[in-house]
């Protein structure tokens, strides 16, 4: 049997088990509900009367009719001071004219006998509060997603050395079957719930009446999200499948595999920290551990170049090779040594199978 | 004919194979015996490829092992182990698979192989439900599901009850006899002489004896009798050439020197009355072990 195929009944048996285990599927239904409240809530936020300064007395009546808030203002320079700061949703000036900041303001337009022409004063600008929660949503999604996940494939290995039925399984099969078999099936279940995360994202979108504009950048940043996510995650697993074969019980893994949950904690909190600096943020874009969530952030911003999230994955691409070396190597000198933990040096420098 | 060639390793400045040579015979049970860490251990997963010798190689019918030919090998290592929450079934099949079955095959070998080994009502079950002796048949099985043409069993008997003893020992001597090399140790040492057709056995690291059980057992033997009659057998002690070793009444062990007919002393037996038994002590292979090793 070539090692092709036997990665691929090691990969059919992980799928199979963790399609049973409790910890996936709560983590995915949990994440589902979590990117529904994301966009859904700030449609919920909004909701309530639409609020509407007007200058005109006679104007300002007819709408207090039609339930609406109503602020009677000195002039309309005043009224379209008021919407541009947002503490409006739109204003009605002479002529007579609806202004808006962004979303058409409906029912104003309704209030009114006559159709006046609508002004949206910012098209493109995005809400201040989709603005914050997208990075920090992409980065919350990437952070458990590629931790839980890479924690588990060190645990199935640990599991397998502690068990002892490694041996059996590295006297049947190629120990670069084993590897790739866990990778490629803890990858491709990963890869399913973020895109899983990503589609049902879009569509609450779209439910939620989110309006095209922010589609409009909502969908590249998602979209560059799913595709960085899975590199992402490929880049770290082979390094995950290394400090599960350091570690010779559970109770070990904690310990040997600081290294890799400090690649997968810092860019998170650097993110999170430094989004507001756009130089930090430039350079986090293409720093391999942190490129997965800064640059969709940036894309979502409309701060990166056409040609950036493509030079970013090659980046991320290269360094996965490099790092599935290590791992493997990692892997493959520590996996029959059960007597307690190895160090990082002896599994390098060891050489077990023939 | 499995081969073992001069096989050495070392482990740091530890040498803990020496030059090991010996045959495992195609459809002969041959019994891998000696002391804690002489190297049975390291011999085996030398064969399986899970280590690498530093010399000397294995080989099957005269070709080297290549990873193709080891995976149609069966192994139950020293350390057993297999996924405490996957049903046996599950188990046994999944290891077929990597063994190259197609999924129908392993299913059907599995429930076949389950049912043989007494398992089959718990094949549902989660491994860590069942008992420590039934986990050391679904191990066994797990070591035959793929019908392997070369059997290397670390302590297969280890732990079994004697029931499982047998079936265990049963289900070996089919494979053998099917014309599979089967190559197991233990430390029950009347298990292995009353299995075995061959016995290799090792100490520090090289062997000390390999070959046909009997050959080997009256090459240890010595020209040594017992003697049951009706009657005490106190007369034996003037009879020429005649050591006694043991005599309690009726019965007698005693050492013949070279040079004096064993037959001369049952006639001399038989005249003093009706002879019960008469005939070679042959050593025990507790007792050959412990010569050989010295």
């Amino acid at each position: 049997m070539s090692t092709y195929a036997a990665a691929k009944v090691v990969a059919a048996r992980e799928i199979r088990v963790k399609l049973r285990d409790k910890t996936f599927l709560f983590s995915t239904a949990f994440f589902l509900l979590f990117s529904i409240a994301v966009t859904v809530l700030p449609a919920v936020f909004s909701g309530g009367p639409s609020s509407v300064a007007v200058a005109d007395q006679a104007t300002a009546a007819r709408l207090q009719q039609a339930d609406l808030e109503v602020r009677v203002v000195a002039d309309d320079a005043a009224a379209e001071k008021l919407v541009r700061d947002g503490d409006v949703d739109a204003a009605v000036l002479a002529g007579p004219e609806v202004i808006a900041l962004q979303d058409q303001p409906g029912s104003v337009v309704e209030a009114l006998s006559t159709a006046p022409p609508v002004r949206i004063l910012k098209p493109d600008a995005i809400d201040p509060f989709l603005a914050y929660i997208v990075p920090f949503a992409l980065a919350f999604v990437f952070f458990f997603t590629s931790f839980l996940f890479g924690l588990q494939i060190a645990q199935s290995v640990t599991e397998e050395k502690q068990t002892r039925i490694v041996e059996i399984l590295v006297a049947s099969v190629p120990t670069r079957a084993l590897l790739a078999g866990k990778v490629a099936a803890l990858g491709l279940l990963a890869f399913v719930q973020v895109a899983l995360i990503a589609v049902v994202t879009l569509i609450g979108a779209r439910l939620a009446g989110l309006d095209r504009g922010v589609l409009h950048v909502l969908q590249p940043a998602i979209g560059w999200f799913v595709a960085f996510f899975l590199i992402g995650f490929v880049m770290l697993a082979a390094l995950w499948a290394g400090v599960g074969a350091l570690a010779a019980r559970p109770e070990d893994l904690n310990g040997v595999s600081q290294p890799v949950q400090m690649a997968v904690m810092l860019p998170f909190f650097a993110v999170i920290f430094l989004g507001e600096n756009d130089l930090a943020m430039r350079i986090l874009s293409y720093v391999p551990f942190s490129a997965p969530i800064a640059m969709p952030t940036r894309i979502f911003n409309g701060d990166a170049a056409g040609w950036e999230p493509f030079l970013a994955l090659a980046v991320m691409a290269v360094t996965a090779v490099v790092l599935l070396g290590v791992g493997a190597r990692v892997y493959e000198g520590s996996l029959l040594r059960t007597n307690g933990k190895t160090s990082w040096a002896t599994a390098w420098r060891s050489r077990t199978s023939g | 004919m499995l081969n073992v060639d001069s096989v050495s390793r070392s482990f740091g400045d530890r040498t803990v194979l020496k030059d090991v040579s010996f045959p495992v015979g195609s459809g002969k049970l041959t019994g891998f015996v000696g002391a804690n860490g002489a190297g049975k251990t390291t011999t085996m997963r030398i064969i399986l490829g899970v280590l690498a010798a530093d010399s000397g190689e294995v080989t099957l019918d005269g070709k080297p092992l290549t990873r193709e030919i080891r995976q149609r090998f069966g192994y139950m290592p020293e350390e057993r182990g297999l996924y405490p929450k996957m049903t046996v079934q599950d188990q046994v099949v999944y290891l077929g698979r990597l063994h190259g079955l197609s999924n129908a095959a392993a299913a059907e070998r599995t429930t076949k192989l389950l049912d043989r080994l007494g398992l089959g009502e718990r094949a549902g079950e989660k491994l860590e439900k069942l008992s420590l002796g039934n986990q050391q048949r679904a191990q066994v099985a797990a070591a035959l599901v793929h019908d392997p043409e070369v059997l290397v069993l670390d302590e297969p008997f280890s732990g079994l009850d004697p029931i499982a003893v047998e079936t265990t020992a049963e289900v070996l001597r089919d494979r053998a006899a099917a014309g599979v090399p089967v190559l197991f140790s233990s430390h029950q040492l009347d298990l292995v002489e009353r299995l075995c057709d061959d016995l290799v056995i090792i100490a520090d690291g090289s062997i000390r004896a390999a070959g046909d059980r009997d050959a080997l057992r009256s090459r240890h033997a010595q020209p040594r009798y017992h003697l049951v009659v009706d009657t005490d057998a106190g007369w034996l002690r003037d009879q020429p050439g005649v050591t006694l070793l043991d005599l309690d009444g009726r019965r007698a062990v005693f050492d013949l020197d070279a040079g004096f007919d064993d037959q001369k002393v049952l006639h001399a037996a038989l005249e003093r009355g009706p002879v019960r038994a008469f005939g070679p002590v042959v050593p025990s292979l507790t007792e050959i072990f412990r010569e050989v090793v010295r």
